[in-house]
């Protein structure tokens, strides 16, 4: 390459702005970051459990009977209330009743669907009943619980059945209020335990039936205790959307559930509505924190 | 797999059964929303579409649509701001206190409806906040951030970081780097989300309330109408629409994050 004239010497091209800004953050690694998190840690801390603050100090906090205004001194009362007051337990009591029920029968009924789908069912079909369970979820829910109105009706689609039999539609009540949770939540269980199943190995199976397991078995032995993470994780959802959910039991029931008892209360007694959602948020910390022992939060 | 075949026979006949449980009141929902007779006994007597232009005609419906539609765009828009930059610093960094942040984006929906809604409206009451279409596109926000982050995460932790780092060796700027290497290869993924956002927000109705003031939403309108008889057809055909503009968005949700999920196996 003797030959060749030296290039002329250019000077380097001055940074652009961007570059520049780009070298340093390049190097400055911890700053990156913070750019990354000052947005999303100002919402989810400041905002969301900053207002989980407000509400907690709200809870020790009364209401003056005569100006219906919050009297902003700390107080035990409204604990004082719900725990002396039979009708707050009660509901309580009842709330977390229904909130089990719900969760047991959801997880009885989408086992065996979420099995199908998982070890049965074609890669076709599999994917077809996913996009089939998925869509539900996401169907207003309020329609949903609306369309369950709507059949349990005096003149609804069950009247209509039964009456050849000399039967009625069970109405509203308890009943249906289980009913349209088991409804609205199922999808919630199915998916989980669908992804837990799909992840089994098919070798553990091979090897289970290789030691001489049945299918049963297997299932009991291998199986199931592989899926308990996906159960407790479709758990979470099961158990605390009954928890807080004030919308269905007025659809469908006269019953009180915590979420009726708050919601009446929020124009009446802020406080004591501050108060009585710390019980649902305390109970479903206690709830969190077993389901994580099982795994839970890792099958999400 | 070794399932016998009455097991077989008994999982296939309890799919069905759950699907048809599944399936079969939405159905029945929608029927009405073309029921001739203005009332909701069964049967319907006949087949009109008479609800739809009534439904088109009220204003307050039409209202309550539109103020839907804008409080989901606001809080799709402000989730996927925040669910993009979060993944990409629990996904690209470590640091201290990574693990309770991604408890913390949770939280709004593994906590109580109730709970969240009470935990802002006490908030907004306490600080004077004017309760409105803001106030409730800040509470879905919150809650929706966490269908982008999961769809980006999934995402991030599948997409080597080898690329970014050749992107930089390659004399690339940080912000080069995201907009030709990271966000293209999270665009997809970002879309999933945002529509399940827009989804999850154009359908809430418990935090709503809590957040909304004199502001109706469509699902708060519908809410209202269930006790006015004469309102009975027009929530069905509300109805029939608020289940269609969730589950077209999702619908194209899953398929966009199956196709991405097969293409990369």
């Amino acid at each position: 390459m003797a030959g060749m004239p030296a290039a002329p010497a250019v000077p380097a091209p001055r940074p652009s702005v961007a570059r520049r800004v780009s070298a340093w953050m390049h190097a400055h690694p911890r700053f990156r970051l913070g750019l990354l998190l000052l947005l999303p840690l100002l919402w989810l801390v400041v905002i969301y459990l900053g207002s989980l603050g407000v509400l907690f100090l709200n809870a020790f906090w009364s209401r003056d009977p005569f100006t219906s205004l919050v009297v902003r001194e700390f107080t035990l009362d409204n604990f004082k209330t719900l725990l002396t007051t039979d009708v707050y337990r009660t509901v309580t009591i009842r709330t977390v009743t229904m909130a089990l029920l719900v969760t047991l029968t959801c997880i009885i009924l989408a086992y065996p669907i979420a099995y199908y789908m998982a070890r049965v069912a074609s890669p076709r079909v599999r994917g077809i009943m996913v996009v089939a369970v998925v869509m539900p979820l996401w169907a207003s829910y309020l329609i949903k619980a609306y369309s369950w109105r709507l059949i349990l009706a005096d003149e609804g689609v069950i009247d209509w059945l039964l009456k050849p039999l000399g039967l009625s539609t069970p109405g509203y009540g308890d009943l249906a209020v289980w009913i349209v949770f088991v409804y609205l939540w199922l999808p919630y269980m199915i998916l989980p335990i669908f992804a837990g199943l799909e992840r089994i190995p098919s070798s553990l199976l091979e090897a289970s039936a290789d030691l001489g397991g049945k299918g049963w078995m297997t299932f009991r032995r291998v199986i199931f205790p592989l899926t308990i993470p996906a159960i407790a994780a479709g758990s979470i959802f099961t158990f605390s959307l009954t928890l807080g959910d004030y919308i269905v039991p007025g659809l469908v029931s006269t019953t009180q559930f915590i979420g009726n008892v708050i919601f009446v209360n929020v124009a009446q007694n802020l406080p004591l509505a501050a108060a009585y959602s710390l019980v649902p948020l305390a109970i479903m910390l206690i709830y969190l924190f077993i389901v994580r022992r099982f795994g839970a939060f890792d099958a999400l | 797999m070794n399932s016998g075949r009455a097991a077989r026979v008994g999982l296939r006949l309890a799919t069905a059964l759950v699907l048809a449980f599944v399936y079969l009141p939405l159905t029945i929902v929608v029927l009405y929303a073309f029921n001739k007779s203005g009332t909701n006994a069964w049967p319907p007597s006949g087949f009109t579409l008479e609800w739809f232009s009534a439904a088109l005609d009220n204003s307050g419906l039409q209202q309550a649509f539109f103020t839907s539609v804008m409080c989901a765009i606001g809080a799709t828009i402000i989730a996927l701001v925040l669910g993009c930059l979060i993944s990409l610093a629990v996904s690209r960094y470590q640091w201290f206190g990574r693990d309770s942040i991604s408890f913390v984006i949770l939280l709004p929906i593994a906590l109580p409806g109730i709970v969240t809604g009470m935990a802002l409206s006490t908030t907004f009451s306490s600080l004077s906040v004017p309760l409105g279409i803001l106030t409730v596109i800040v509470g879905h926000a919150t809650f929706c951030i966490v269908l982008v982050y999961n769809n980006a995460i999934a995402r991030l932790r599948r997409t080597a970081r080898s690329y970014e780092e050749a992107s930089a060796d390659l004399g690339a700027h940080v912000f080069q780097t995201f907009r030709y290497v990271t966000f293209p290869s999270l665009r997809s993924a970002l879309f999933a989300g945002a529509l399940l956002a827009f989804a999850l927000s154009f359908d809430e109705v418990i935090v709503t309330i809590f957040t909304a003031g004199g502001v109706k939403t469509l699902p708060i309108w519908i809410f209202q109408s269930f006790r006015l008889a004469n309102q009975v057809p027009l929530v069905n055909v509300a109805g029939l629409v608020a289940i269609l503009l969730s589950v077209i968005p999702v619908y194209i949700a899953t398929r966009i994050s199956s196709e991405a999920v097969s293409g990369r196996t």
